[in-house]
């Protein structure tokens, strides 16, 4: 079993790195619609690490609400920001 | 079972890695929401369909597929708002001769 666990905490950790990968372009984005669209990437790799850190401490009962719960409320998030910028008409 | 599941969760790393490659190469929006749009939705897809199947069956592997269709639903939802976003409010594409 204790392999299985190392091999979880190595995917943890890839997913950390491309979180890293991701927040680069958040900084760095020319335009605001790239840091918008850096940001659902980060949510996507969050969601992902939620339910992994539930299978590593077998307890993905909990852990996929709380994944559930994270999506819904970046749905709207970004779907707020995006009708925000649509309306403001600028780049 | 758990053999397949690791299979698919390495699948899904490659291509979250791909998207990940590509955020940071690509030079503008338009090409840069084909990273997050249409890689990393297959990518996750890849990687919650690995760890059900670890899971076996159990009423964890219904909630893990629960989150798999949110999240393949949104991604492409909110990618897609955010670049219709960008086009209306008159952000121009990239192009390779520089005006």
């Amino acid at each position: 079993m204790t392999e299985m666990r190392v091999f979880f905490l190595f995917v943890l950790s890839a997913l950390a790195a491309m979180i890293g990968v991701y927040l680069y372009r958040v900084i760095r984005g020319p335009t605001v619609f790239d840091r918008v669209l850096g940001l659902n990437g980060i949510s996507t790799k969050a969601i992902i690490l939620l339910v992994v850190i539930g299978t590593v401490y077998n307890r993905v009962d909990m852990f996929v609400d709380i994944s559930t719960g994270y999506a819904l409320l970046n749905l709207v998030a970004a779907l707020a920001i995006a009708k925000y910028l649509e309306e403001r008409g600028s780049a | 079972m758990s053999l397949a599941g690791i299979g698919f969760i390495l699948v899904g790393l490659f291509f979250l890695l791909v998207a990940a490659i590509g955020m940071v190469r690509l030079p503008d929006v338009y090409t840069r929401s084909h990273a997050v749009g249409m890689t990393d939705s297959i990518g996750g897809f890849f990687l919650l369909t690995g760890l059900a199947l670890y899971q076996g069956f159990s009423t964890n592997l219904v909630r893990i597929l629960i989150v798999l269709a949110l999240l393949y639903l949104l991604n492409p939802v909110i990618t897609h708002a955010t670049v219709r976003a960008a086009l209306r409010s008159g952000l121009k594409p990239w192009s390779k001769e520089k005006p």
